[in-house]
């Protein structure tokens, strides 16, 4: 009994980072199938989504509810401006150019953030609603905040769910993620489109950091938690939505459950071995679907 | 005054001149087919007036309105629909699904009062079903309503992708190769569709096609372009008989 007690404990705070994983799995997802640029530098937009929610309202002294949403606002903002800017230029070049210029988006978002006056390369302690908060669920434990991580992103995952399928903007989404040529001659804006998705990505990544702030605190390096979100979205197979988040969910897991049964180490390479058994068995990934041949 | 004006039309790819000083004029409901071997520069004069790509040169006009330098997605606004030489569907949607997006232009409303889900939104999408509904049954194509579209087969695609160009209510369709990849029985249904859409829904239709015996069955008025440049103009069997046009398809 105690042995499973220890067991479900263990995928509890697995799941709850877990989420944070599938909500940055889900901006790469997003972004590559709608504009098949693989954004290295998702990790960091979620670092800078912390660090904006960090600003506006531990220093700035903003109510939570207010500053959340204000934060998320203007990483969305932040992440259009990034594809118009950025992005939209190089579209059409070699697929390695755009891998570089990802990367050093994420290279500038780092050593930008350090030079924030008040953000540098300190670590910042932000407090939420749910933090230093405990509930007890049978016999297991979950901090506020770990509650708060996995209620949001239900909701979260949820409330785009009924976007993309209800809505003309999300079918919009979709269709140019389908094909793109002819997402154009359907009178679809696609470059609006893109934009659109970068900041969804990027408001998404900023709900992803302001959740994960209170548990891993703020610090100008917290998006290298991107490389444990990326082998995730791959897991799921790269273009699904719900392979994203079943991706995210696992790696967490079993990331907590070889943190506690195996010895020191393991942890951080369990995601990569997890990865490889997956794509060996199953190269598209656990949704992805096989490459099919055109006709 | 002609549905379609294109003036002077020039393409250059580097070196490559694929259109060259191109006029031609497209009246409302003919069927106007543009010949030529491969690589004369059809597509690319489609790609033109679909603002893929931006003329060197020359001028695109349709209902009198400049449209040279308008946004590709806004052509389909203006009323110009297009299927293209290799079928360009949504393959993981349903053939309802594609039509409907087909209809995205005709969409008038916002999307803070679609998340409302105002009755004004829902009798406009009853509208908009109701008319895509109409085009599944002009083109028979009820019995693959909820049939995902990449598992088709090749012939039922193309006829899907006529449907979701007719779904946006066009004044011109753009047919690149409407025949290509289509056995003979395939063939005689498109050309019986090309003269309904013409002749039923008044809709004119600028074509692109090889298969010379759609051609002579459909076509009011060919146009044969060699190397980007115009060789021939008229009635079928003049510009078929003609000797630039018979030297260019003997491929000197
Ligand atoms: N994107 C492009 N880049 C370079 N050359 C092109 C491009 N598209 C077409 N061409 C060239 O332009 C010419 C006309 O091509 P196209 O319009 O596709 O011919 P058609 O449809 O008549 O077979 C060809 O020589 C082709 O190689
Ligand atoms: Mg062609």
């Amino acid at each position: 009994m105690r042995a499973f007690v220890e067991f479900s404990q263990q995928v509890l705070s697995g799941a709850a980072l877990g989420c944070i994983y599938a909500l940055i799995a889900l901006g790469f997802v997003l972004i590559y199938k709608a504009t098949e640029v693989v954004n290295f530098a998702q990790g960091e937009l979620m670092m800078l989504g912390a660090f904006l929610g960090y600003t506006f309202i531990s220093l700035f002294g903003l109510p939570f509810w207010l500053g959340l949403p204000l934060a998320v606002v203007c990483m969305a903002g932040i992440g259009g401006l990034l594809d118009r800017i950025v992005v939209r230029p190089i579209v059409g070049q070699p697929v390695f150019a755009i891998i570089m210029v990802t990367l050093g988006m994420g290279f500038v978002a780092r050593s930008g953030a350090s030079l924030v006056p008040a953000w540098g390369v300190d670590t910042h302690v932000f407090a939420t609603p749910f933090t230093g908060k405990v509930a007890s669920i049978g016999p297991l434990v979950a901090s506020h905040d770990q509650l708060a991580i996995m209620t949001t992103t239900a909701v979260l995952v949820a409330v785009l769910f009924l976007f993309f399928r209800y809505t003309r903007i999300g079918i919009a989404i979709q269709a140019a993620s389908q094909n793109q040529l002819a997402a154009y001659y359907v009178g679809i804006p696609v470059k609006t489109i893109c934009s659109l998705v970068w900041g969804l990505s990027a408001a998404v990544a900023a709900v992803a950091g302001i959740l994960l702030a209170p548990v891993v605190l703020v610090h100008a390096n917290m998006g290298f938690i991107g490389l444990k979100a990326f082998p995730a979205a791959v897991l799921g197979g790269f273009g699904s939505i719900p392979g994203a988040i079943a991706g995210g969910l696992i790696i967490g897991v079993v990331e907590s459950l070889a943190g506690f049964y195996l010895p020191e180490g393991f942890k951080d390479v369990a995601a990569y071995v997890v990865l490889l058994l997956v794509l060996a068995i199953r190269p598209q990934g656990l949704f992805g679907e096989g490459l099919r041949k055109k006709v | 005054m002609s549905l379609l004006a294109i003036d002077n039309l020039s393409l250059h790819f580097g070196g490559v001149r694929a259109v060259e000083d191109v006029s031609f004029r497209v009246e409302p409901q003919e069927v106007f087919t543009v010949i030529g071997p491969n690589g004369a520069g059809k597509t690319s004069i489609f790609n033109l007036i679909s603002r893929f790509y931006d003329a060197n040169a020359g001028r695109i006009a349709f209902e009198g309105r400049d449209i040279t330098a308008i946004a590709p997605h806004e052509v389909a606004q203006r009323g110009i629909a297009r299927t293209f030489q290799n079928v360009e569907l949504f393959e993981h949607a349903s053939v309802l699904e594609n039509l409907l997006l087909g209809r995205h232009v005709r969409f008038r409303t916002r999307l803070p009062f679609e998340l409302l889900f105002t009755p004004s939104v829902r009798a406009e999408e009853r509208a908009h079903r109701e008319k895509v509904e109409e085009v599944i049954d002009f083109l028979d194509l009820q019995h693959y309503r909820d049939t995902r579209t990449g598992s088709l087969p090749y012939g039922v695609r193309k006829v899907v992708e006529l449907g979701r160009a007719l779904a946006s209510g066009p004044k011109l369709l753009l047919l690149d190769e409407p025949s290509s990849g289509l056995n003979n029985e395939e063939t005689e249904e498109m050309s019986f569709w090309i003269e309904d859409i013409t002749q039923e829904l008044g809709i004119a239709v600028l074509m692109i096609e090889h298969d010379m015996a759609l051609v002579r069955e459909v076509s009011d008025r060919v146009l044969a372009i060699n190397y980007g440049r115009i060789i021939a103009a008229g009635d079928v069997e003049s510009v078929q008989a003609h000797p630039e046009v018979v030297r260019a398809y003997l491929g000197e």
